[in-house]
Order: structure tokens, then sequence, then C-alpha cells
């Protein structure tokens, strides 16, 4: 588990996204160089990492906004890279991701933020887009007058929320979140915490997560995974981090913020 | 004893079927396979035509559903909710531990809400508009007016204190909107003069007064025409260069950041580009003159045969100075107009990033609008002095 490669004793068909070799680089400065990472079917991992890291581009670069300067990345089992661009399509729908704010498009009320990607890509009935589009809204916990509102006329943790529940619309597999919790406060960042938690087990997610948030990892991920040197340092869960003796990781999971989360 | 089964689709391991059949006093319907998302369109056409048999209870009988997603399991829950509004008693089945959850958890979520902000009464929403609009107009004024106000004060106060000026952004802003607007504006004036040449002479030459096309050229180019469009170009590439720029600090907090370290924004960002367009309009301005009646001279050259020499030499002869300088003297006007309108608008930058871009064709269009306005001032005053 404490490796260098992300390679698990978990076989073949538990693992949801496969990483190998990834190098990514914009000019000379190299972000990732042979990074690896297994992603295993249902579980929270969430992803950590000093700032330029490269977590959020590591997100990026496996839903397909970024392109890689070399590597492998298989998701559902199949080469994105080696795909078509029509079943490209078909697997990006299998995927939901949360931008950090949410990147709702502001000039559409919120309920119809939801129905985006319903009216896009399936031909269901307008009444049941409506219809699924007001349960989503009540699953991630919106009251149901923000439906027609604009999301200039939310909170960010709303905004959030209406996020999340864009990115749920086609019930994806996958869920991709970035930074969920960030500038939210500690209470609407615990709740919001919750509601991945639940909805993850009640929807049967996989949910990949890049945060900063102590109280996050320690709450609902089942693995983390620390981004250092170019690559994945380590993963595994939060007991085998605070075992890990690598400097970085120790600072991180027992400075001062860590330990009142983890209480040790 | 199930005696009329309607089966709608054999019941395979991925794709979702559904069948109703009769049995005594109960209607059976069973339901199987993968209920997701991909499927929904074909099962909610299918629970809608549903025709249950009289019969005061259904079950449902979900033991074959294999996957449910939420969209399966809301169609299922709806068709359920409208046989209980219906005054019937139905019951689910068999479902798995998942499945089963998962309609609990839509049932749960079951809150209809509005999709779009209500949109009310098109008459009033005009006259609210309409409303809205003078109200908008009026205090935009008014600020308007407040700002070109607090400009000519920061200006004085530069006046008295000259070391407060900015000399290094100045030089940059007159690099921007000065220098390198010579390419577009000369391209453009050059092909204006040989159209203009080209279009008098053609008309002139009906009559036999080819050489009053040097009239034509110089006095539209020198009055009119070299200035007007410097600064309609100007004030689409510089106008709205400048609201851009300062919209999108104002987007980033920047702007009340120099307030909170003692900088004054009108100093630091308003005034050097108010005195860069100031500065550089009126020799744009000369510039598009210069190359328009070059363009103008080719073109009569060519077509008409009136050479350089000629063209000079009746320039000389029947325009008096006041020709050229009752277009250059608007141009710092103009500049002050396109200026003051361009960070103007900026500064009215509110909240999003959508924002910036509103404000941008606003300036654009105010400053282009109140240019010709300005002008026709221009022209009324100058026919009232006669020159």
């Amino acid at each position: 588990m404490t490796s260098d490669s992300a390679n698990d004793s978990a076989s073949d068909s538990d693992v949801i996204i496969r990483v190998r070799d990834l190098r990514n680089q914009f000019g000379s400065q190299v972000i990732h160089d042979g990074l690896d990472l297994d992603v295993r079917r249902g579980e929270v991992l969430g992803v950590v990492g000093g700032s330029g890291t490269g977590k959020s581009v590591l997100l990026r670069t496996i839903v397909g906004l970024n392109r890689p300067a070399a590597g492998r990345i298989e998701v559902f089992g199949q080469n994105l890279a080696g795909l078509s661009e029509s079943d490209r399509a078909k697997q990006e729908k299998r995927w939901g991701v949360l931008f950090q704010d949410g990147a709702l498009f502001s000039s559409l009320s919120v309920a119809e933020n939801i129905e985006v990607p319903l009216r896009e890509h399936t031909d269901l009935p307008p009444d049941l887009i409506d219809e699924i589009a007001a349960l989503k809204i009540s699953m991630t916990g919106l009251p149901p007058e923000a439906g027609p509102k604009f999301p200039a006329e939310l909170s960010g943790g709303m905004r959030k929320r209406a996020g999340l529940a864009r990115a749920l619309a086609l019930d994806p597999e996958i869920l991709f979140l970035d930074e969920p919790t960030a500038g939210l406060d500690p209470i609407g960042a615990a709740t919001f915490d919750e509601l991945i938690k639940q909805l993850q087990q009640a929807l049967g997610l996989t949910v990949f997560m890049v945060t900063h948030d102590l109280d996050s990892l320690h709450a609902i991920c089942d693995r983390i995974a620390v981004l250092a040197e170019k690559r994945v340092m380590v993963i595994g869960s939060m007991a085998e981090m605070l075992e890990y003796s690598h400097p970085w990781i120790r600072e991180y999971f027992h400075g001062p913020r860590a330990r009142a989360v983890v209480g040790a | 004893m199930a005696n009329e089964a309607e089966a709608i689709q054999s019941p395979g391991q991925e794709v979702a079927w559904l069948r109703a059949e009769r049995q005594d006093r109960l209607s059976l319907l069973r339901a199987g396979g993968r209920w997701g998302i991909g499927q929904a369109s074909r099962l909610d056409a299918q629970l809608r035509a549903l025709e249950l048999p009289s019969g005061r209870k259904v079950q449902v009988d979900a033991g074959d559903i294999t996957v449910m997603d939420t969209a399966g399991a809301w169609i299922l829950h709806r068709t359920i909710k409208s046989l209980r509004e219906q005054g019937l008693s139905v019951e689910v089945s068999n479902a798995n531990p998942s499945v089963a959850e998962m309609l609990e958890e839509v049932a749960r979520n079951d809150s209809p809400c509005e999709i779009a902000p209500p949109t009310g009464n098109a008459i009033a929403n005009l006259v609210a508009q309409i409303g809205e609009s003078a109200v908008d107009i009026a205090l935009e004024t008014a600020q308007l007016v407040s700002f070109l106000g607090s400009i000519v004060a920061t200006l004085a106060r530069t006046a008295v204190h000259p070391k407060r000026l900015r000399l290094v952004p100045l030089v940059h802003h007159m690099q921007q909107v000065g220098l390198n607007a010579l390419p577009i504006i000369g391209l453009i004036s050059f092909l204006i003069g040989v159209v203009l040449a080209y279009q008098g002479a053609s008309q002139l030459q009906k009559f036999g007064a080819e050489v009053f096309v040097v009239d034509l050229i110089a006095i539209s180019i020198l009055r009119e025409i070299g200035i007007l469009l410097t600064a309609i170009v100007i004030a689409g590439r510089s106008g709205s260069a400048f609201t851009a720029q300062i919209g999108s600090m104002k987007v980033n907090e920047e702007i009340d950041a120099m307030r909170t370290l003692g900088l004054d924004p009108m100093e630091v960002l308003v005034l050097p580009r108010v005195l860069a367009l100031v500065i550089t309009l009126p020799l744009l301005a000369f510039f598009s003159d210069v190359i328009g009646l070059f363009g103008g001279a080719l073109m009569a050259w060519v077509t008409l045969d009136i050479s350089p020499g000629l063209f000079l030499e009746r320039l000389h002869s029947t325009l008096g100075p006041w020709t050229f300088w009752v277009g250059i003297i608007k141009a710092p006007v103009f500049a002050f107009i396109i200026a003051m309108l361009g960070c103007f608008e900026g500064f009215q930058v509110v909240g999003s990033s959508e924002s910036v871009g509103q404000k941008t064709t606003r300036a654009v269009v105010e400053s282009i609008f109140l240019v010709i306005v300005v002008d026709a001032i221009f022209s009324i005053f100058f026919a009232f002095i006669g020159i």
C-alpha cells in the first residue's frame, strides 16, 4: 500500500479508473511523471497534495480536459485515448464532474442547469425531465424554491449543491469532485461531506475527490492518495497515512490542524 | 393463473422490461432488467400506456430488476403514486435491497419545484421594463456627470502636483492606443480615400468637373471622415479595452485592494488612460488625414490622370488652414468622451464576468453615439461662426 506503484491487490474488475505512466507538462514544467493510480469501483478516493502538485490537473486529465504528454488512462476498462468521438461521448455520460465553484451556466436557472445534460443526451419527455430535475434538487438538499433561481442569487454552498445536482443528472457511475468543500463554512462543509457520502452509498457511486480538507478526508474517504514528487507517493487508508514517514506526509497528517481532526 | 400476459419485451439480462398480468382480483405488474436512464423513455411510455384491469389491488413484482438508478426509480415511483391517487392499493414486492432503497430514496425526495423563474404578464413586464430603463438612464447620467467631475478634480490636483502623474502607465497606454493602432487606422483611411476618389470621379466626370475631385476628397477627409473614422475605430479598439481592463479588475476586487492600500483608482487607472487618448487621438487623426489624402491622390492619378503635383497645387490654392484645423480640434474632445465612457463603464461592472461583456458593449455603443452627437454639434457651431 505504500509502494511506489499504486498497484494493489485489487482484481481487474474492481478497478474503474486505471492510470499508468502518466506524464503531464506545461512548457518545460513537468507536473506529473510516471504517475500510476488505481481507483476501485465503489470507493471514495481523496486526492491530496501541496499546492502546485497537480491535483486538479490530474482530475482534468482523467476527464479529458487536458491532454497528457504521455501515459495511459483507462476508465471502465477502456483506453480513453483510443476511443472514437462517439464512444468517448458515451463514456462521458457515465461520469459527472463538480467544478470548484459549481461552474453553473449563469444564464440558466438552477433547474434548467440540471436539465441541460438530460435534454442533450436523453430522449425523455419534457415533463419527465422537469420531474427528474426536481428530484435531483431535493436529493442534493436544496429547497424547492432554489429551482427557478439563477446561480448568482445563490450562496456558495447552494451553488455547489446545484453543481452536484447537475453532475448527478445522468445517474453517473463516477463522480469527480474538485475541492468540494473549499470556501464553505465548517458547518456547510460537514453537511456537504455527509451529503456526498449519503449519495455515494445510495447511488453506488465511485467518488474521485480532490481536496485540502482534512475533515473530509477523515469523514468520508475510504482511501487517500498523496501526490508528491510528480507521482502518487502513497495510497491507503487514513490509518496508513498516519504511519507513513515521508516528511511532507508526516507534516500534513500530524500537523496541528490534523491533530484536531484525527484526535491523535 | 395468468390469462392475459402482455409481454412488451422479453426478459433479457440488461434490457428493462415490464409486463402486466391479471390474476383473480389482483393486477400484477412484473418488472425486470436494468432500470436505468438509458431505458427510461421507453419504460415511461409503457407505464403511461398501461391499462390495468379493474380491481382494487395492484402488486408490483420488482424481483427481476437487477439495477435501478434514480431515473428508473422515479418513473416507477411516479406510476405507483398515480395509481394510489386513483384509489388503488399498490404493493411492491420481491425488490432486492438496493432497489428497495433506491425507491425509498426517490420517494423521500419527491418534492416538485418550479423550473424557470416566473415570467408574469407580458404587458406589465413591458411597462416595468420601460420604467426601469428610464430610471437606469437617469441614474447613470447622474453618475456619469459625477465621474466627469472627479476626472476634472483629479486632473486639477495633478496639475498642481505634477509629480503625481504616473508617467510609465501614461507612456504604456500611449503605445497601446496610439502607436499600435497605426496600421489599422492607416489601412482603413487609405481605402476610404481610394473609394471617395473613385466614387467622386465617376460622378464629377459626367459634367467635366474632374478637378473638383480634389476639393471633394480634401474637404470630406479633413473636416469629417478622417477624425470620425479614427474616433470610431479607437472607440471599438481602446474604449472597449479600457472597460474590459477596469471591469475585470473590479471583478477580481483589485480596485477595492487599491483603495485599501491608499491608492486612488482615478489617479492610477483613469487619468493615464484619459490623458493617453487625449494626446494620441489628434496625432492619429492627423495620420489618418495624410493617408486618406494619399489614397485619394493615388486614385485621382490613376483614374483621372490628375498628377500628384496638380493635386497638391489644387489643395493649396482652394483650401484654407481651417479645413484642417476644424477636423483636428474635435479630436481631443472625442478622445475625452471615449476614454471617459470606457473607464466609467469599467467601474460600473458588478459581480460576474458576464457583466464585463455587457458593459464593454455599452461603452462602445455609447461612445460612438456620443462622438457622432458631439460631431453634429461641432458642425452647427462651425457653420454658425462661418468656417
